[in-house]
């Protein structure tokens, strides 16, 4: 059995701050919209596909960020008015959507790209590792990790601190409410949607430059992300960041110190969490 | 443009092997064609080397003119979708409504097995270029599945573990993704590397598709060792050299790979991280043989990229077989007689420009050749050979008999010399 050690922690940390920007775009949907949004992991690979081709042309990372965001913006604006819109209500119908939207793109994404492993290329400054105290670690993780803070926190204002935080907030708790105050739910619902897949994208270029791109990277990713918010609550941004750091550093120790259980380490958390608080830990009825 | 091609080519062969099943009746015994059944991966996590076995094995026949001793050949390509479910119900559409002649094919050893468990009990022959198990030419050997230019797992780091001792290096790691072809790759290198003195100082195992390696990379970072044997392939082989490489390792510990860490299906998407790796085949794309570099040349030119080890096995598969065809005059019709004479033959002009037998058991003995990742000319990573063991068999220096005492290698049983 080996022992953790500051390297290891760190490894914990900056995948939670991966997760985090994904898993915050799926709560946010998942609270407010009340849909499962199956195809979020779809959305994370497209938007790393994207972010690969646009770095790889341009040879600028930022532009490949920008890109990846806009697309899959876009792609949230076409799933959300173009499918969900008709099944608006129909729980189980929109979760079959989503799954088959996830099918779909996830096609779409090998015949354009093929089968091939591919990672994003991060500028030359990201790149090497860093020397502290008597350890090496890679400059793109702690990268990941403090843009994952920057998230948190413009997440964070943006909730609580804008007019457009304080409607998802309200439509989070009750839609029904905010729609009779004259408030164009829709809007707010759109707002969402592309906020969400705009996450997903951000964290596949992100992610795509550390662990790669490869067909069903969606579905690992989709995993975790679910299983964040059923730790974390649905709907709760508190809940996302303490989901994912929890999520992260019980992947790292499960691996480090109990390789075997692996998977158990973290989906056992979640199982007994759903059995004594169903909401999560941050989620409210 | 080379998947618009794939379609095409996979396209064709599926319309012209419906055409032949309707047409078939008409036409008289002796003009009836050849008809092969070839399963691959062509959709799920290793869907792109499995379009390369349908490649390289099409591009041979494509030379050929679609012949074989003068009957036409037809190819049926089918996905097994890298489950072995999936793989026997497509084997036996093939032997029973399809009807061919003989099978071909399969990646992951899961598919193979369950593939030979069945042709097992109706004795069609099975060709299995890139199923590596080992005790199917070993413990469990079944006589109409044969290994044409294959390998067994634990046949190539054997010579690695070989060439490691002679570095002096006295401590090695091994990482390897937690499954068969893993387990007996490492174990080949374990068993050769501690028996020459060598010590195994840990063996970490990670589940196929790892995504963050970190945790493993920050263990080895911490055990004062003299190299690293990885056994990893596809996206998991890709994400550790370049995890490898973040974390400062590569430079300060020598990198060791399995064939299939170094393959092409690997290494074309990569950069400098996979630079200076060493590995061991029967392959090496960076060959300066000339007959390799005519094939190198011609797959290149067709798919506009190196051919894999996927592509070349069952490119040469594909001539094996030819060849053994050509030598009965066609008539396969008796199988024994078809088996036993692709056991007696021997692969001749393939393109690794010597030729190439089986030992006692079914599998084949090769040159094997100590690589290392190098860009050639054009700016691309390659693996070219700096070294080479001759004739190197699946029980390396063992007696058979001695060696097939032994239990097979495991998790558990890694070979290792205490």
């Amino acid at each position: 059995m080996a022992s953790l050690n500051l390297v290891q922690i760190l490894n914990g940390l900056t995948l939670a701050a991966l997760l985090f920007i994904v898993a915050s775009g799926f709560t946010l949907i998942f609270g407010l919209l009340r849909i499962v949004n199956l195809a979020h992991g779809a959305l994370y690979l497209f938007g790393g596909y994207i972010g690969y081709s646009v770095t790889l042309g341009t040879g600028n990372f930022v532009l490949g960020l920008v890109a990846s965001m806009l697309f899959v913006a876009f792609l949230g604006l076409i799933i959300d008015q173009g499918l969900l819109r008709f099944v608006r209500g129909f729980v189980l119908r929109e979760v079959l959507l989503t799954l088959g939207v996830a099918f779909v793109l996830n096609d779409i994404a090998l015949v354009i790209w093929g089968g091939d492993t591919f990672s994003v290329q991060i500028p030359a400054m990201l790149r090497g590792a860093v020397r502290f105290a008597g350890i090496y670690y890679p400059t793109y993780r702690l990268f990941v990790l403090g843009l994952g803070i920057l998230v948190f926190i413009a997440l964070w204002l943006l909730l609580n601190r804008t007019r457009l935080g304080a409607l998802i907030r309200a439509g989070v708790d009750d839609a029904e409410m905010v729609e009779a105050m004259g408030i164009n739910i829709r809007r707010v619902f759109l707002a969402t949607s592309m906020l969400g897949a705009s996450l997903a994208g951000l964290g596949g270029t992100i992610g795509g430059a550390f662990l790669t791109l490869y067909p069903t990277a969606d579905s690992e990713i989709l995993v975790f992300s679910l299983a964040i918010v059923i730790i974390g609550g649905s709907g709760s941004l508190v809940g996302a960041a303490v989901g994912a750091l929890l999520v992260g550093m019980l992947n790292t120790i499960g691996q480090v110190m109990f390789p075997e259980l692996a998977y158990f380490v973290i989906f056992g958390p979640m199982a007994a969490i759903l059995a004594f608080r169903p909401l999560g830990l941050f989620g409210r009825a | 443009m080379d998947r618009r091609q794939f379609l095409k080519t996979t396209g064709l062969t599926v319309a012209a092997s419906a055409a032949g099943t309707f047409a078939a009746p008409q036409i008289l015994r002796a003009a009836e064609p050849i008809r092969i059944g070839l399963m691959a991966p062509l959709s799920g996590v290793v869907a792109a080397g499995g379009r390369e076995i349908v490649e390289g094995f099409n591009m041979y026949w494509e030379e050929r003119g679609k012949k074989a001793a003068g009957r036409a050949v037809e190819v049926i390509v089918e996905d097994d979708a890298g489950n072995p479910d999936t793989a026997l119900q497509k084997a036996r559409r093939l032997v029973e409504q399809a009807k061919v002649d003989f099978l071909f094919g399969n990646l992951l050893a899961n598919t193979g097995l369950a593939v030979a468990s069945y042709v097992k009990g109706n004795g069609v022959p099975y060709f299995i270029p890139v199923i590596a198990a080992d005790d199917l030419t070993q413990r469990n050997r079944i006589k109409n599945v044969i290994r044409v230019a294959g390998y067994t797992a634990s046949q190539m780091p054997r010579p690695l573990a070989d060439w490691a001792l002679k570095q002096g290096y006295k401590r090695i790691a091994t990482i390897s993704q937690d499954y068969t072809f893993g387990h007996e790759q490492c174990a080949g290198f374990a068993q050769v590397f501690t028996e020459g003195g060598g010590q195994i100082v840990a063996q970490l195992w990670n589940p196929l598709n790892t995504a963050d390696f970190s945790p493993y990379i920050g263990q080895l970072g911490d055990l004062k060792i003299d190299a690293v044997f990885a056994m990893e392939l596809g996206a998991d082989a890709s994400r550790f050299m370049k995890q490898y490489s973040d974390f400062g390792l590569k430079g300060r510990i020598p990198l060791l790979g399995a064939q299939n860490f170094t393959d092409q299906s690997v290494i074309r998407t990569l950069g400098e991280e996979c630079d200076g790796i060493i590995s061991s085949a029967h392959f090496a794309e960076g060959s300066d043989n000339p007959e390799t570099q005519k094939f190198v040349k011609a797959y290149s030119a067709k798919y506009g990229k190196m051919p894999s080890l996927y592509g070349f096995s069952h490119y040469s598969g594909a001539m094996w077989v030819d060849q053994v065809i050509e030598q009965l005059k066609g008539d396969i019709s008796n199988r024994d007689v078809f088996i036993d004479a692709v056991l007696k033959s021997q692969l001749t002009n393939s393109p690794l420009g010597r030729p190439v037998r089986f030992d006692d058991y079914g599998n084949p003995i090769y040159d094997v050749y100590i690589r290392k990742v190098v860009k050639n000319k054009d700016g691309k990573y390659w693996n070219v050979p700096i070294e080479t063991y001759p004739a190197v068999s699946q029980f390396w220096t063992y007696k058979p008999e001695d060696y097939l005492k032994n239990p097979p290698f495991s998790r558990d049983n890694q070979g290792i010399k205490k």
